[in-house]
C-alpha cells in the first residue's frame, strides 16, 4: 500500500489573502507531492517499513531501526510527508478562526501565561530558524506543552535525533522560502504574523486532546 | 586587558545591473536577493561582531559562545554571496572556461558537460537549504565538487571555493518555482569561468 498525497481540506484559494493560491497550489501538488513520492520509492525495497504507518516511520527515525541506505532520504521525505498532511490540517478559512479555547486555551496560558505570550515565543522560533525548517507548538512526555523548532523537515516525533524535543505536535508552521516567497519574499515575519489568521484551532484542540492520552492525530 | 576596533562588513556592489543575468536569472531576484537577503546577513553580522566586541571588553565569554551561531550564519552569508556576484557574468560577456582551468575539469571529469552534470545532480540533492561548490584542494592539487548547508562556508572544509551556486529557495523560486533543476541549468549560461580561473590562480600561489 503506497502512500498517497491528501486532498487539502479546503480550496488553495481559501487561505488568501494570507496565504496565496499560488503558493499553496504549488505547495501540495509539487513540494508535498514529492515527498510522497520519494518516500513511496524508498519504502519500496523495505515493504515492512511500509506497515509501520507514517507516524511509526518519523518516530524511528536516527534509530537503527532504519536501513543505512535509506536512512536519510526517510529522514527527509517521510517527515516531508507528515509535517506537510499535518499542515494542511491546522489551517482553516480565515473566517473560521477563533482563537484556542476549553482545555488547549489553559494549557496554554499555563505552560506561556497568556496565549500572547505563547505566540510571541512560536513568531520568535518561526522566524530565528535559519535556513529551512518548521516551528512548532507540542505536548512534552510530562503532559506540559512547549514550543521548538527543527531544520528541514524533521519533526518533535523524531525523539531519537540529536538536539530533538520530543513533543506531540498540535501545531506547526512551514518556514522553508517555498511556503511563503511567491507572497512575503524575504518578508518572513510578516507570513508568520498573518499566518495566525489561517489557523484551525478546532484541529489544534483535537491535536492536544489526543496528545494528553499519547496518541498522534494523522 | 586587550581593546580592539571592529570594522565593520559593508554589502558590496553587484559587478552589473540587476537585470543584467536575464533571462537565466531575472531582475526581481537578483535586487531581492542583492539589497534584501545579502543586505540582512550584512547587518546582521556587524551587529552580532559589535555584540561579541562588548562581550568581550566586559569579559562575558557566555555571551560570546551564544554569538557563535549568529557570526556563523551571517558571516557565512556574507562570505557566500560575496563570492556569487563575482561567479556570475551578463550571457553577452559569457566565455567558456580554457587554459588550466579547462585541462584539470576535462583532465577529472572527461568533459565541461559531465562535469555540470555531476555538479547539478549534487547540488539538486541539498536538502533545504544550501550550496553547491566547486572548490580547490591545496593539498591535493585537485578540484572537488561538494555541497554545503545553510550558510556553511566553503572555506570551513579547507577547500578553496572558486564557484559557489546559491540553491536557496530565494535565489531561483520568484523564477522557477519548485523547478530547481531548470535553474541549474540555466545558470551555466551566467557563469563567469575567468573569475573562477583567477580564483583558482590565486589559490594555486
Amino acid at each position: 500500500m503506497a502512500f498517497e498525497l491528501p486532498a487539502l481540506p479546503y480550496d488553495y484559494g481559501t487561505l488568501e489573502p494570507h496565504v496565496d493560491s499560488q503558493t499553496m497550489l504549488i505547495h501540495h501538488t509539487k513540494h508535498h507531492q514529492a515527498y510522497v513520492n520519494n518516500l513511496n520509492a524508498a519504502l519500496d525495497k523495505f515493504p515492512e517499513l511500509k506497515d509501520l504507518g507514517l507516524v511509526e516511520i518519523n518516530k524511528v527515525v536516527g534509530t537503527d531501526k532504519l536501513p543505512g541506505d535509506v536512512a536519510t532520504t526517510i529522514r527527509n521525505n517521510g517527515g516531508g510527508h507528515y509535517n506537510h498532511t499535518f499542515f494542511w490540517k491546522v489551517m482553516t478559512n480565515p473566517s473560521n478562526t477563533n482563537g484556542p479555547s476549553g482545555a488547549v486555551k489553559e494549557a496554554i496560558e499555563a505552560a506561556f501565561g497568556s496565549v500572547d505570550e505563547m505566540k510571541a515565543k512560536f513568531n520568535a522560533a518561526a522566524a530565528g530558524r535559519f535556513g529551512s525548517g518548521w516551528a512548532w507548538l507540542g505536548v512534552k512526555e510530562d503532559g506540559s506543552l512547549a514550543i521548538t523548532s527543527t531544520p528541514n523537515q524533521d519533526n518533535p516525533l523524531m525523539a531519537s535525533l540529536p538536539d530533538s524535543t520530543p513533543m506531540v505536535p498540535i501545531l506547526g508552521l512551514d518556514v522553508w522560502e517555498h511556503a511563503y516567497y511567491l507572497k512575503y519574499q524575504n518578508r518572513r515575519p510578516e507570513y508568520i504574523a498573518a499566518w495566525w489568521n489561517v489557523v484551525n484551532w478546532e484541529q489544534v484542540a483535537s491535536n492536544f486532546d489526543a496528545a494528553k492520552t499519547g496518541a498522534v492525530l494523522l | 586587558r586587550i581593546s580592539r576596533s571592529i570594522s565593520t562588513v559593508k554589502l558590496p556592489d553587484l559587478p552589473y545591473d540587476y537585470g543584467a543575468l536575464e533571462p537565466y536569472i531575472s531582475g526581481q531576484i537578483m535586487e531581492l536577493h542583492h539589497t534584501k537577503h545579502h543586505a540582512a546577513y550584512v547587518a546582521n553580522l556587524n551587529k552580532a561582531l559589535e555584540q561579541q566586541a562588548e562581550a568581550e571588553a566586559k569579559g562575558d565569554v557566555s555571551k560570546v559562545i551564544t554569538l557563535q551561531g549568529a557570526i556563523k550564519f551571517n558571516g557565512g552569508g556574507h562570505i557566500n554571496h560575496d563570492i556569487f556576484w563575482t561567479n556570475l557574468v551578463p550571457p553577452k560577456d559569457f566565455e567558456p572556461p580554457s587554459g588550466e582551468l579547462k585541462a584539470l575539469i576535462e583532465g577529472q571529469w572527461k568533459s565541461l558537460d559531465n562535469f555540470i552534470n555531476i555538479f547539478n545532480a549534487q547540488t539538486a540533492a541539498v536538502q533545504g537549504s544550501g550550496w553547491g561548490w566547486l572548490g580547490y584542494n591545496k593539498g591535493s592539487g585537485r578540484l572537488e565538487i561538494t555541497a554545503m548547508p545553510n550558510q556553511d562556508p566553503l572555506s570551513i572544509t579547507g577547500l578553496v571555493p572558486l564557484l559557489g551556486v546559491d540553491v536557496w529557495e530565494h535565489a531561483y523560486y520568484l523564477q522557477y518555482k519548485n523547478v530547481r533543476p531548470d535553474y541549474l541549468k540555466a545558470i551555466w549560461n551566467v557563469v563567469n569561468w575567468k573569475n573562477v580561473a583567477d580564483r583558482l590562480a590565486a589559490a594555486k600561489k
